[in-house]
């Protein structure tokens, strides 16, 4: 009982230090939209006294191409494509990410995705968040049965009342797994079964629309169906319109995940780990899950005991353990058959 | 000696512009060739003179699509906007009192005052299945199901339109306001019909306002990015759309650069095309 009083003081003493040092300082962060909400951000710049800065783009490519336009010291935290962390590690824009601080042991062990965090056995990033890419629709205007199979989403009878997610990757990935294709060994030669789906559920599709667009799209009755979607895309409609909803079908989805990461030669390495510690926090992990951007599923397991039970319910807490067990990790391929992959996509489109 | 000071004099006011042009033209337009002869092996850039990302735009079938497809889209909204920002300009110039103009033109280009992004937005929900005018259309009982009007060419078509006609009122009436009426009522007195007096002495003189707009609406027309992926829906894709998907995931950038440069092309053979048929020198 004595040690427990003993261990708060010096966290808090540890703490009060480690806010002292960084007092008045600034963090550059390149993130995606979800870690510009301000009731994510200000909890840390409050208790660090520091800004935070944040740079959104939309693509790996854009922050490749971002980091390789700065100075070193420019930017100290990134948030990237969990199947994108080996391109940033290959370009040495990562630093190695002192994990011992972190609590690897409460995320999901599904999402802990050592094979892609960690290269040559170092560790350079971690798990935040993940979901899954998959089927959302208005439960009004579609028959919610249809949808538990990728056989009858992109069937005749939703023509023209479908939308696709406007990304490749994990788009082909559910092409692959309609086609029982394992996202994992996608290779050129199964291109030509992916590029059969694509082309059916190109010829259902009333439109290719990125978030934004694919949101107002399922919002405003443009389209009933989003292949590609899911609790992203439709939780922060829910409250209006609880209609809007998502599922995996029985074939299974795609799963994607987003890691954080210390940028290489960042001029405030301790700061950038205590913001990632934060956003690892069961605090700061429920906040980025329920962001208003996108939600998405906090790594952490224990940002469940932060969640209300509505936004738990939201984000199916209670049916990750199916989920993660029926998904797979959208695809990651090496640049040549990324080429092949985007050529395909493209021509699919100009069908 | 004032000569020579005249000429150090002029050099000086020209300096600042050509200082411009040189960092935000001549630099990066250098830059983009280069790059655009250069390739990716694997995802390392390698610089070098190789004309493989030309030879890529030549094979790939989707992009020649994306070509023709940028060209019609481009081609239709510059006639549209025209025919339809003439009238208006007409309207502008003669039939509304002069104290009455600035107010008409402030009112036309108001639209000009929102965001970009945000308007295309609008025009999507505008245009949606359960948007004003398909409710509108529906209440009118003309039809019983909503049409297809969002994420389709016409509704990109309308988008562009849309910002384009102020824009080319801009120029229109900006010819027309000069234009004297003595020739009008000259044409008048030598025995012109209202329509011969338009077509052989109003048209003409007015033609480099209408080949200024024309070319400029081309222009962004063709470049842009933003309209037809809003409101297209990706049911075809143009030239720029096709160079953000290099750019988003692989960083490709010489392919993107190499498309760019080829897109230039296309608007160098639109100005020469303009220069030699409509004239332009006489603006």
């Amino acid at each position: 009982m004595a040690r427990l009083p003993r261990l708060f003081l010096t966290t808090s003493v540890f703490s009060l230090s480690a806010a002292a040092a960084f007092a008045e300082g600034e963090l550059n962060a390149l993130v995606w939209c979800d870690h510009t909400d301000p009731a994510l951000i200000e909890p840390f710049e409050a208790a660090h006294n520091v800004k935070v800065n944040l740079r959104e783009y939309e693509g790996t490519g854009a922050a490749l191409a971002l980091l390789d336009q700065s100075r070193p010291g420019d930017w100290d935290v990134l948030v990237i494509d969990g199947i994108d962390v080996f391109r940033v590690v290959e370009a040495n824009m990562l630093a190695p990410l002192d994990t011992t601080q972190l609590p690897m042991t409460d995320i999901f062990p599904e999402v802990v995705m050592d094979e892609n965090n960690t290269v040559d056995g170092v560790t350079y990033a971690v798990t935040e968040k993940f979901g899954y890419n998959t089927i959302s629709y208005n439960s009004a205007k579609v028959d919610e049965a249809d949808m538990q199979s990728l056989a009858t989403v992109w069937s005749e009878k939703y023509q023209s009342r479908i939308s696709i997610y406007d990304y490749y990757l994990p788009v082909m990935g559910l092409a692959a797994i309609a086609s029982d294709i394992a996202t994992a060994e996608i290779g050129a030669g199964d291109l030509g079964a992916i590029g059969d789906v694509l082309t059916t559920m190109r010829a259902r599709a009333a439109s290719v629309a990125g978030v934004v667009a694919a949101q107002t799209a399922l919002a405003t009755g443009e389209v009933d169906i989003v292949v590609g979607g899911g609790e992203w895309l439709t939780a922060v409609l829910a409250e209006e319109q609880p209609e809007l909803t998502w599922t995996i079908p029985k074939e299974g989805a795609v799963r994607w995940a987003q890691s954080i990461g210390v940028v290489e030669g960042s001029e405030n390495p301790d700061l950038a780990l205590e913001f990632i510690k934060y956003i690892m926090s069961p605090d700061g992990q429920a906040r980025l899950a329920t962001s208003s951007c996108f939600w998405g599923m906090p790594a952490n397991a224990k940002a469940g005991n932060v969640l209300n039970d509505v936004q738990k319910s939201t984000l199916r807490w209670d049916s990750q353990t199916d989920y993660l067990g029926l998904t797979q990790l959208y695809p990651a391929p090496d640049a040549d058959l990324d080429v092949e992959m985007q050529d395909l996509w493209l021509e699919t489109l100009q069908q | 000696m004032n000569g020579k000071n005249q000429g150090l004099r002029g050099w000086g006011f020209v300096f600042p512009a050509l200082l411009w042009t040189l960092a935000f033209f001549v630099v990066p337009f250098l830059v983009m060739g280069a790059m655009s002869l250069a390739t990716l092996d694997g995802r390392t850039l390698v610089w070098g003179l190789s004309l493989e990302n030309y030879a890529e735009i030549a094979e790939k079938a989707y992009i020649w699509r994306a070509f023709f497809v940028s060209l019609e889209i481009t081609l239709v909204v510059t006639v549209v906007s025209i025919l339809l920002a003439y009238p208006l300009a007409w309207i502008i110039a003669f039939r509304i009192p002069p104290r009455w103009q600035r107010l008409a033109l402030l009112l036309a280009v108001l639209p000009f005052w929102t965001s970009y992004v945000v308007r295309s937005y609008a025009w999507l929900l505008v245009l949606a299945r359960e948007g004003a005018i398909n409710q509108t259309i529906m209440a009118l009982g003309l039809i019983s199901e909503p049409l297809t009007l969002a994420n389709t060419r016409f509704a990109t078509v309308t988008g562009f339109v849309h910002f384009f006609v102020m824009l080319l009122t801009l120029t229109i009436y900006a010819n027309l306001i000069q234009l004297s009426p003595n020739y009008r009522r000259a044409a008048i007195d030598l025995g012109a019909s209202a329509f011969q007096t338009f077509r052989y002495v109003i048209l003409p003189l007015t033609l480099p306002g209408v080949v200024t707009g024309a070319f400029l609406t081309f222009v962004l027309c063709i470049g842009d990015y933003v309209t037809p992926q809003i409101l297209g829906g990706n049911t075809e894709l143009t030239v720029p759309q096709v160079i953000m998907v290099q750019l988003g995931r692989r960083a490709d950038f010489p392919l993107a650069a190499a498309l760019a440069i080829a897109l230039m092309a296309v608007v160098t053979l639109a100005y020469l095309f303009s220069a030699r048929w409509l004239r332009l020198d006489r603006l």
